[in-house]
């Protein structure tokens, strides 16, 4: 049996996603500090709208309000042994939203990281870390999400441990990891050592890309260095609106819906096929992205310099792919041992 | 080659070998032989405030230096912290032991409504890796804890961080509640987390924003030692 998105990715050149979830849910008056996903039980009405609200403003799927519903994080709440239902609560309602919405609308069920660290250096061990995850995907599973969707992963480690839980709920899936620190993930993966991981998977996802990081340019060189692999796998771009500044005590993404429309349409021209934003993201923003996406024709992929001159600079030089000359390394004066 | 690199031994370095073998073992996460070093050091005669400022503390400063420049991640950060934190076990009684003058003090925690934690663990790590006692107040810090912690520790430093947009405003509440009680001007005040910039570090009084926990590192020494120049001069 086929999953509904790699139906919809068959009849179709790109997809839309959704975007904040976060950032929609501080609008509506989730306290900071408190856990979003406490919402599915207390405030149903809130999260429906949240889904609803990217439904209607044209988005093909949406993330369910799961991100932070494992274990590792909800402990901070006092409540680990919460994950389960609280996920399962999450899908449920995307379920609702997405079955009434008149057209094909993809649950995909978001799976965020853990918070704790793996690795030689980390606390987090494999298996621990696939228990989390497997309890998150099995509620989400319960709860009728199409697909599992992790998201804003740095580290290799527990990109791995995610994908196996998943294989473990024999469940489809996507995953984007997010490249925030001079064009690597926060642990220095590159976005090329992200495509290689990806592929060497024993359950691939359906669809792989960047979420979050830094703003939307630095987002759509990831997706660029991603598509100059040759991947015959859907790339996913789910860049922020802008980077937040602080005016008079509030905070702003500087991300306008124009320039969001601009972004949506250099990211499909540089070879993404399912796209959306991320923090900052509004509904008037992916009003904006769907319309620039029917109705601008496709262009050629972009150049660095035509992105850059679209949506701003980028935060460091390179993104670290490659083994370009200009990369920094230090000059080693003794003896490595080891 | 190979063969003369397994054949290293540490203890037939000369001093200045020896501690730029250490810079390469701490930059290689290498806890064991970086307790050799130290023993080694110390055996030699060095002062323990000596091993800490010229072999540990110059080692991280590489290590510092090199994940500000994006070629070292947080993995070997945090390996290069953990050889450190195996040096200073040996070096702390000693320390105390000899009176020897302190680098500085740091009070950290993330503010209240945020409870990540990733960033402000690593600035803890990069300030302790460079010779600063940190105490760790975990997350979501209310004013109080700030305060009561500044009150009993009587740290250098103030660090506060917010990974959240909604959260970052809370700094400015701590700040304020600090300049009320008049003892804003007793520490140093250095703020960080993903969302901030200096623009907004400005904006609430801090006295610093940090990038990130190497350029922390760097503020918090530039910042100390100012402050020493001032107070010899007034």
């Amino acid at each position: 049996m086929t999953d509904a998105l790699t139906e919809l990715l068959s009849t179709r050149d790109w997809l839309m996603a959704d975007g904040a979830t976060g950032t929609n849910l501080f609008n509506m008056g989730l306290a900071s500090g408190d856990a979003p996903e406490f919402w599915n039980e207390t405030h149903p009405d809130r999260i429906r709208k949240l889904y609803r609200d990217a439904v209607e403003a044209g988005s093909d799927l949406f993330l369910t309000n799961s991100f932070g519903a494992n274990a590792a994080r909800l402990k901070l709440h006092d409540a680990a042994g919460r994950a389960r239902d609280l996920s399962r609560i999450a899908a449920e309602l995307g379920r609702e939203v997405a079955d009434a919405a008149g057209r094909k609308v993809v649950v995909a069920g978001s799976v965020g990281p853990t918070g704790e660290i793996m690795g030689a250096a980390g606390t987090l061990g494999h298996a621990e870390a696939v228990e989390i995850f497997e309890e998150t995907a099995a509620g989400l599973k319960e709860g009728g999400a199409d697909v599992l969707w992790v998201e804003t992963i740095s580290a290799p480690e527990e990109f791995h441990a995610a994908a196996e839980a998943f294989a473990n709920q024999n469940m489809p899936w996507c995953g984007t990891m997010s490249f925030d620190t001079a064009g690597r993930t926060m642990m220095g993966l590159t976005s090329e050592g992200f495509v290689k991981l990806v592929e060497a998977l024993p359950n691939p996802p359906i669809a792989f890309g960047a979420n979050c990081g830094v703003g939307a340019s630095d987002l759509m060189r990831t997706v660029l260095s991603f598509a100059a692999t040759g991947t015959e796998r859907p790339i996913i771009a789910k860049g922020n609106a802008g980077i937040p500044r602080y005016e008079d005590g509030h905070i702003h993404y500087n991300g306008t819906p124009e320039l969001m429309a601009d972004y949506a349409v250099l990211a499909r021209d540089a070879g993404a096929r399912i796209i959306g934003g991320c923090c900052g993201t509004m509904p008037e923003h992916l009003r904006a992205m769907r319309a620039a996406l029917e109705t601008r024709p496709k262009g050629p992929r972009p150049t660095l310099e035509t992105v850059a001159q679209a949506l701003g600079g980028f935060s460091s030089e390179s993104d670290g792919t490659g083994d370009s000359g200009s990369a920094p390394r230090r000059e080693r004066r003794g003896r490595r041992r080891g | 080659m190979s063969d003369d690199e397994d054949d290293l031994i540490l203890s037939e370095l000369n001093d200045e070998e020896l501690v730029e073998q250490m810079f390469d073992d701490l930059y290689d996460g290498m806890k064991d032989e970086i307790e050799e070093g130290v023993t080694i050091l110390l055996e030699r005669g060095w002062a323990p405030y000596r091993v800490l400022t010229e072999a540990l503390v110059g080692g991280m400063t590489i290590v510092g230096h090199d994940f500000r420049d994006g070629i070292l991640f947080v993995p070997e950060v945090l390996l290069a912290a953990n050889a450190m934190k195996g040096g200073m076990a040996i070096l702390k009684p000693l320390l105390a032991e000899t009176g020897a003058p302190t680098i500085g003090k740091m009070v950290i925690g993330t503010v209240k409504g945020d409870i990540h934690d990733i960033g402000k663990n690593l600035v803890a790590m990069m300030m302790e890796g460079a010779g600063f006692e940190v105490i760790d107040l975990g997350i979501n810090n209310p004013v109080e804890s700030y305060l009561e912690a500044a009150a009993a520790e009587k740290p250098d430093i103030i660090g506060m961080s917010a990974l959240l947009t909604t959260t970052m405003p809370y700094m400015k509440v701590v700040i304020d509640a600090m300049i009320e009680q008049g003892i804003r001007e007793d520490y140093l005040v250095l703020v960080g987390g993903a969302p901030l910039n200096e623009e907004f570090g400005k904006a609430i009084g801090a006295d610093a924003y940090c990038r990130d926990a190497a350029v922390a590192v760097e503020t918090a020494k530039t910042l100390i030692a100012r402050r020493h120049n001032q107070r010899a001069a007034g």
